[in-house]
């Protein structure tokens, strides 16, 4: 039962995604006004050439499989591909919960029940729409609006799937909350929102994993994710990128945090053909926190354009944004690196570091600092670094015994160790491993 | 036996031509000397048997346990028993020493378990608990780095031990150290060539055989009262 809208983007398209979902009036007009912003806001003016993504050549809502209650219900070749990433295993292992999406809806979810008895809520964004609509029309895309930029008003008209999460007050979800993105059909966009609400004194942490095989043609997705961590509420968000290479990953990220609250952001950027994606915490209330982590590793063809931002607007905030990129082959990775301070945020700090490493003369990087500081009460710094692999390191390593790609992903794993370290093991190993392959293939 | 031999290196660096003929062979289980003054070629000779590829062989050969191992790349010979002690050991962030060593040790056929073994006791030997956890050299000073320089020969437990400069920069205690952990590894059967400027460490560690480089050769080999006889006179009288 495989549903297929027209490619194209149209009022009637929207109409239909939102009819086939049973939407309230609300979330339709939502849709309609995001279009004709989309229709009035110009590309980006900075950062990598977007020319070859064709809006009228790509399907936005695309239903491949029917929702089901157990894995094995999927479709074989879906079924497989979600084994081979490993998601039934963390499931019963490491997750609270797991919600999976093949291209434009979630077709698969559970939560452990002593997490749902917390009074956690853990649903796909249809489901919750239906089931708390207050909640979700509260916030949704409150912190993004569709005014924001082109791609946030694009989700906007066209979002579908993704996970609305709530952690009622008080309460700390000791293991993570899972999400996997899969694109499965050629020429899909996919749109996912995400909505994290934290009510005051909470705490979780939410993954996110991504893939999709490899077609020539190219491949649009545009999710968003949303957070409002309220007084005192701690959340992380990590995402591991491992879209193919025909994907543009244009994405937006946004969090508030409100007095006391903490917002850490660790993401693995690997796949994708073009990425641009810069998670930004507003730091709303006095003594607020963000932590971004970012570590990238853009190969031939590939251009990363990554970055961070961190927007003081109350006492006492504190930001540390930290990059490690690799670069090999024809490739290029930017660091955008974003601190404004208001003049209300007496006694902010902020810190700003990226470090790159080149493995071939052909690589190319940017580091593109903004520190906008309105008030003189304040700590703030950068620190940028741009490296190559150096001969002495390399004939050291391979002096005692291991060849070059051993050396080579020995070195480059210890650059992106103070990243690694802050992603949850099992994906770690699976970072090690994509970095160990792309040298062994490399080096023959 | 003679377990390494080299025979008649000729070896230039960026086209500059540095060692011219050297020859020498070593001995298993034994510790020999290689002294010679500054810029003599010591290092060179160092780098060119250990397989560095900035170190070009021009003509000449070496030979580990009968096998010719001229053309072969850095880990081929390091995976043949080979050690290299760097006088300067690069750091590599985020790289921890064990991790790295383990590593190593794996591609030298040592089972884990024995690795583990080694490890500790090693650590405890040189007295380097304290740095296990750290990065690969990363802040070590440059005692710690001669230390853990005898740390990887401990563990990897090479034929042949290529050291260059353990003693530069270390103080007394440390010295003896050093010196009491070499003989051991020569006892358990590693040829060791210990290149160094001063005679110091050789009186805890007295060689069976002493070579003074110079301009590029092996100009004088003898037994340990070579280097006692340098000491008194410096390297005019061996010339």
């Amino acid at each position: 039962m495989m549903r297929r809208t027209r490619t194209g983007l149209t009022a009637e398209l929207i109409e239909e995604i939102s009819r086939e979902k049973g939407e309230p009036r609300w979330m339709l007009e939502h849709r309609l006004r995001s279009l004709r912003i989309f229709a009035e806001l110009p590309m980006p003016r900075f950062g990598p050439d977007l020319s070859e993504v064709d809006f009228d050549d790509i399907a936005y809502y695309l239903r491949t499989v029917e929702p089901v209650k157990s894995w094995d219900e999927l479709p074989e070749e879906i079924r497989r591909t979600f084994e081979e990433l490993g998601l039934p295993e963390a499931e019963r292992k490491a997750l609270a919960g797991i919600g999976a999406q093949v291209d434009s809806e979630v077709v698969y979810r559970s939560i452990l029940e002593e997490v749902r008895a917390q009074g956690v809520i853990f649903e796909p964004m249809e489901e919750a729409l239906r089931n708390h609509p207050e909640l979700v029309r509260a916030h949704f895309m409150k912190v993004i609006p569709p005014e924001d930029n082109k791609f946030a008003a694009l989700h906007g008209a066209v979002w579908s799937g993704g996970t609305f999460v709530w952690v009622p007050e008080g309460v700390e979800v000791e293991i993570p909350l899972q999400a996997y993105f899969r694109m499965q059909t050629q020429g899909v966009g996919q749109f996912e929102h995400t909505l994290i609400v934290a009510e005051p004194g909470s705490s979780v942490h939410y993954i996110e994993g991504c893939s999709a095989p490899r077609y020539t043609k190219v491949a649009l997705h545009a999710g968003m994710v949303e957070i409002v961590a309220k007084e005192g509420a701690h959340v992380r968000f990590t995402t591991i990128q491992n879209w193919s290479r025909n994907v543009y990953n244009l994405n937006n990220k946004r969090a508030i945090a409100h007095a006391g609250a903490a917002v850490d952001w660790v993401s693995g950027s690997l796949g994708s053909k073009v990425t641009m994606l810069y998670p930004s915490t507003i730091l709303a209330g006095a003594g607020a926190k963000t932590e971004n982590l970012s570590f990238s590793f853009a190969r031939d063809g590939q251009w990363l354009d990554l970055g961070a931002k961190a927007i003081h607007l109350a006492p006492d905030t504190s930001s540390r944004l930290v990059s490690r990129s690799v670069v090999r082959g024809k490739a290029k990775a930017v660091f955008r690196g974003k601190l404004y301070v208001a003049p209300d945020a007496r006694g902010a700090k902020g810190h700003v570091e990226c470090s790159t490493l080149l493995l071939s003369p052909e690589a190319e990087t940017e580091t593109i600092p903004t520190l906008d500081v309105r008030n003189d009460e304040v700590e703030v710094g950068h620190e940028a670094t741009v490296g190559r692999v150096s001969r002495e390191q390399l004939f050291y390593l391979m002096s005692r015994g291991l060849d070059e790609a051993e050396a080579m992903s020995l070195i480059v794993n210890g650059f992106v160790s103070p990243i690694l370290k802050e992603i949850p093991f099992e994906y770690a190993v699976e970072l090690r491993r994509l970095l160990e392959m792309s040298f062994a293939e490399a080096i023959g | 036996m003679a377990i390494l031999e080299v025979m008649d290196l000729v070896v230039s660096v960026e086209g500059k031509r540095i060692l011219n003929g050297v020859t020498l062979s070593l001995e298993e289980g034994k510790v020999h000397a290689l002294m010679g003054p500054n810029g003599s070629g010591k290092s060179t000779l160092a780098f060119a048997i250990a397989g560095h590829p900035d170190y070009a062989i021009e003509s000449g050969r070496i030979l580990l346990a009968g096998e010719d191992i001229t053309g072969l790349p850095a880990h081929e010979r390091a995976r043949r028993g080979l050690f290299l002690g760097f006088q300067y050991p690069p750091e590599v962030e985020g790289v921890k020493l064990r991790e790295f060593l383990r590593l190593a040790a794996a591609n030298c056929q040592e089972p884990f378990c024995e690795f583990q073994k080694l490890y500790r006791e090693a650590l405890e030997y040189l007295d380097m608990e304290d740095l296990a956890e750290r990065e690969l050299n990363v802040g070590f000073s440059g005692g710690e780095k001669k230390r853990s320089e005898l740390l990887q020969m401990r563990v990897l437990r090479p034929r042949v031990a290529l050291l260059d400069e353990p003693d530069s920069g270390v103080d007394v205690d440390a010295l003896r150290l050093i010196a009491a952990g070499i003989e051991e590894a020569a006892r358990a059967g590693t040829a060791v060539l210990l290149i160094t400027h001063y005679p110091r460490i050789l009186e805890h560690l007295p060689p069976a055989k002493v070579f003074v480089l110079d301009g590029g050769r092996i100009v004088k080999e003898d037994g340990p009262e070579l280097a006692w006889e340098i000491e008194r006179t410096g390297y005019e009288a061996v010339r």
